[in-house]
């Protein structure tokens, strides 16, 4: 297996990030540390991954298993590239959620919670994400895509079936340089 | 006439660009705080604006700020939760978006007054778009010399952070939010201690819900006295409000507390009526926690009064005939809902959220999941809905975080008033097939 | 120094004492049963919910009743509390609740449980629980795993408790295992498989409450009410080497900590005391333990134990009711 390691450009921001919290409060940097590893090693965490993270926070790996199988955000195992996160609580159950779930089960032939036999795509419904007002929505990467039809859902797909790269929350691009 | 604060310059073009922003008259809190006023000035003027914590639980924002220690030489922290994530709110999210440095002058001013020099905003993970746009806002206010070391000029220091969270609702109580945030599971910690002593770091914290910190820059603007003026009674000021489910306009809306239900519902300027001329059956007024009540009841009180929106009108009744203002999460269901399979979604995601620390809130909220499905599937029994009505109360009090009573409310209400339907559903399976098992009525061709 | 006053028995205790610890100075007939709060143990408690109490008077200054019930484990005193515990009837009905909770996942397989016999939740189950169960529904299930060749985890029967997770926090050195996933998925686990290897890991099968982390060299050799406790002690560098040995015939089967009344270890031993010292010539008897008279522990054979003659320090092998040296 090749070796583990952030890119030079993410190393210094992860020191950049470290430099928020007081001195000795390095652990405070885990959660965006998560984030920044799952978007650079293919949108998932696997264990010599979150080991590495604990190393540059200088913490026992059982705290970065134990805070990263707490969160929803962060995949403990391999997801497709493309990861459809479709909300279904309340509000957007009352504009027709359920029936977005069973439009992109029928189109790439998977259940909730299933990857596509291609890697391509993964489907998972998750809890309110905070767009009741534009329902029914679905989160991709970092961006939520509001008042769903079945054509828009039917749009993403075929753009995304033609991609290369991972969908993913966030990049280094998102932070502020200290 | 709406009353519009907050948003008042919500439709200017690049109001989210610090430059627009100051010459709407952005930032003056922060002039005004650092350069004419004394912390406990500011202080005295929140606590006199009568402003209440609008993240749903309502606590008086002054007394919280006032009950923060302030031992020699230790830092103290404030903390803006934006890990908006009660069903229904959106409200947070709205605001982050559009005017971010709103956000960011009630972070500076709000910080001054509490005399801390580092503070957070802990955005829910999923808001990462939101989190870029803090990121850059803040960016632009260090360049101004908004943030950094001695702003103004007047020796005060403040650096402002954002953190992002990783999809937790838990985190949004607030001991959960300090635990996410020294990068911990998002375990509520069992009070006392309360974080005005012992909050980040084991340091007084006060932790103050976005809405609330941006209201904190009018009322050091026009002064405590003339926000208490605004709204009704102890509901003082003006309140986001989310709209959503079944009505014409939904989004987010600030109103003058005390206009009345119906009103926000049927008016044009704010929801637009029911969908589809639809008749109105039940709302959840204050995002999902709270107690659902059927039309009659939410338009009206018990002793016939038209109720308004303000926590005291809603709260009316106590959860007899009742709810609750909480977050001003304002879900709207018309006549074709099905108030259980509304009530799996809520049980469903408690369930999925409960943290797992106390024993009738791990176990309690999937139980009560498991007992809604059967009930869905059509294998209920009426003894189904009484064990549901008893395990809620053993819930409801007894946990360490209020996540066990927002699990337990939703539940108890619905078959407070509500029963009927559980009944058809065990009673006769067959309505379940007429009702698409799990799925609404709508149709998306429509929508 | 501070007034308190549990099911009206008064008692002044130093300020900063907790309702529970007021509570088992009275006595057992006050203190509020515990399945995670371990007075060893640092920030234990507040988890389980059993030991909630009302507290009618919140003190002499300010009289009025607490709004909820409270974890006695975790609520200080305050002068001239009032505090109900078994005379409250909405502790009895909230506490049956959490019984019932604890129970919902937890499997009944108390027959085939090691830790029958001097289980914690069986015995909460016993005094506070119902007799029949409300749920029809499956109940969580997990593998069995080794961590480590001494001790295994069965986390079908954890009610995550924690207290395992601050023994390895608070007396080891190297943390890891703890608490994964979260709600009722939450799970006891080192995450990738790993053994538990520290000098004091073993005292995790000490404070677990139930039959989710048990000693594989002492499972299913016998049940612990056919085995006799013995209090004894040996010189140890890394721990106090005070331990109960636990007989079968003249074979130790198993060695301990010493618990007190509430069932907590008065001092943590090292694992080389407690999985490697199985001879009685490794240890000088003290004593038979004391054991409860209402434990099932003190009702078969205990009465017949034989009491060493005398003690001496070396090598004594004071039990010998049959023939045959175990070695």
């Amino acid at each position: 297996m090749s070796e583990i390691k952030f890119n030079d450009e993410t190393l210094a921001m992860v020191q950049s990030i470290i430099k928020r919290y007081p001195e000795g409060k390095q652990k405070s940097a885990l959660l965006p540390l998560l984030h920044l590893a799952q978007a650079e090693f293919n949108g998932w965490l696997s264990s010599p991954v979150m080991d590495y993270v604990a190393s540059l926070l200088n913490i026992k790996p059982v705290e970065v298993y134990e805070v990263a199988s707490f969160y929803s955000m962060y995949n403990l195992k391999p997801v497709g590239k493309c990861l459809l996160e479709v909300c279904r609580t309340s509000s957007c159950w009352l504009r027709g959620a359920n029936e977005i779930v069973e439009h992109i089960e029928n189109k790439l032939g998977i259940k909730d919670g299933e990857t596509t036999a291609d890697g391509k795509f993964t489907l998972k419904t998750v809890e309110c994400l905070g767009s009741c007002g534009t329902a029914p929505m679905l989160q991709l990467g970092a961006d939520f895509h509001e008042n769903l039809t079945f054509e828009k859902v039917d749009a993403l797909i075929s753009e995304w079936s033609n991609k290369a790269e991972h969908s993913k929350y966030l990049d280094i691009d998102t932070f502020r340089k200290n | 006439m709406s009353k519009k604060i907050l948003l008042e310059h919500i439709n200017v073009p690049g109001i989210n660009t610090l430059a627009v922003y100051r010459e709407k008259g952005g930032y003056a809190s922060v002039e005004k705080a650092l350069k004419t006023m004394a912390p406990d000035a500011i202080v005295e003027e929140v606590k006199k604006s009568g402003l209440r914590g609008r993240g749903g639980a309502g606590f008086p924002t002054g007394m919280k700020w006032s009950f923060l220690a302030k031992p020699e030489g230790v830092a103290r922290y404030l903390v803006c939760n934006a890990d908006e994530s009660e069903p229904g709110t959106f409200k947070d999210r709205y605001l982050m978006e559009k005017i971010p440095h709103l956000l960011i002058e009630g972070m500076i001013t709000s910080s001054f007054a509490l005399g801390a020099n580092s503070s957070y905003i802990y955005v829910r993970g999923e808001y990462f778009y939101i989190i870029k746009i803090l990121e850059k806002a803040i960016a632009d206010a260090y360049e101004a010399g908004w943030l950094g070391k001695n702003i103004l000029g007047t020796g005060y220091d403040l650096d402002l952070y954002v953190q992002a969270g990783a999809g937790a609702y838990i985190c949004g109580e607030e001991t959960a939010l300090l635990e996410s945030l020294e990068g911990k599971r998002g375990n509520p910690r069992i009070k006392p201690p309360f974080p005005a002593i012992a909050g980040l770091y084991g340091c007084p914290t006060v932790v103050n819900n976005v809405e609330t910190i941006a209201a904190v820059v009018p009322i050091v603007n026009n002064g405590g006295d003339w926000y208490a003026g605004i709204g009704i009674g102890k509901s003082t000021g003006t309140k986001l409000i989310s709209a959503s489910g079944h009505i014409n306009k939904p989004g987010v809306y600030e109103i003058e507390m005390g206009i009345t239900v119906e009103d926000f519902i049927y008016s044009e300027e704010y929801c637009g009526g029911i969908k589809n001329g639809k008749k109105l059956k039940a709302v959840v007024a204050g995002g999902s926690s709270v107690p659902i009540l059927p039309a009659e009841m939410i338009l009206t009180t018990a002793s016939g009064e038209k109720r308004l929106m303000s926590y005291e009108s809603l709260a009316d009744g106590g959860f007899a005939t009742g709810t609750m203002l909480g977050s001003g999460g304002f879900i709207v269901m018309d006549e074709t809902t099905s108030i259980v399979q509304n009530l799996h979604t809520f049980a469903r995601f408690y369930h999925h959220e409960s943290c797992g620390q106390c024993s009738p809130c791990r176990e309690g909220t999937g139980w009560m999941e498991k007992i809604l499905h059967k009930i869905l599937d059509g294998h209920g029994t009426i003894q189904d809905v009484d064990l549901l009505w008893e395990i809620q109360r053993k819930i409801e009090g007894n946990t360490i975080c209020p996540l066990g009573d927002a699990a337990a409310w939703p539940v108890a209400s619905a078959i407070r008033h509500f029963r009927h339907e559980f009944e058809e559903y065990v009673k006769n399976p067959a309505v379940i097939k007429e009702v698409k098992h799990y799925h609404n009525m709508h149709n998306l061709a429509t929508a | 120094m501070a007034k308190v006053t549990i099911d009206g028995q008064t008692i002044e205790v130093a300020d900063g004492t907790t309702i529970l610890q007021a509570a088992r100075m009275i006595g057992p007939e006050v203190a509020p049963p515990t399945m995670c709060y371990y007075s060893k143990l640092k920030t234990s408690g507040g988890y389980c919910r059993t030991c909630l109490v009302e507290v009618s008077k919140g003190s002499e200054k300010d009289p009025r009743p607490m709004p909820k019930l409270v974890a006695s484990c975790r609520t200080t005193i305050m002068d001239g509390m009032e505090v109900k515990n078994v005379t409250s009837e909405k502790v009895i009905d909230a506490r049956k609740g959490v019984v019932e909770f604890l129970l919902l996942n937890h499997p009944l397989d108390c027959p085939i449980c090691d830790q029958a016999g001097e289980c914690q939740l069986q015995d909460l189950g016993y005094e506070h629980g119902s007799a029949k169960t409300r749920t029809d529904f499956e109940r969580r299930t997990f593998d069995k795993i080794n961590i480590g060749n001494k001790i295994q985890l069965h986390m079908t029967r954890c009610i995550l408790c924690y207290r395992c997770v601050k023994v390895a926090e608070q007396i080891t050195d190297g943390r890891v295992h703890g608490v994964m996933n979260r709600g009722d998925a939450s799970e006891i686990s080192t995450y990738i498989e790993q053994a538990i290897e520290n000098d004091f890991s073993g005292n995790v099968i000490d404070v677990c409450p139930v039959g989710a982390l048990t000693d594989k060299t002492f499972r299913f050799k016998s049940r612990v009410w056919f085995t006799k406790p013995v209090d004894a002690h040996r010189d140890c560098d890394k721990c106090c080497g005070k331990v109960v040995i636990w007989y079968k015939g003249e074979d130790v089967l198993r060695v301990t900590g010493r618990k007190d009344q509430w069932g907590e270890v008065e001092e943590f031993i090292c694992n080389t005391c407690r999985f490697d010292k199985k001879s009685t010539s490794d240890w000088t008897i003290e004593a038979p333990t004391a054991i409860s008279h209402q434990s099932v522990i003190s009702a078969n054979h205990y009465e017949k134990m034989v009491r060493p003659k005398e003690l001496t320090l070396n090598n004594i092998k004071p039990i010998a009711l049959t023939e045959g040296d175990n070695k």
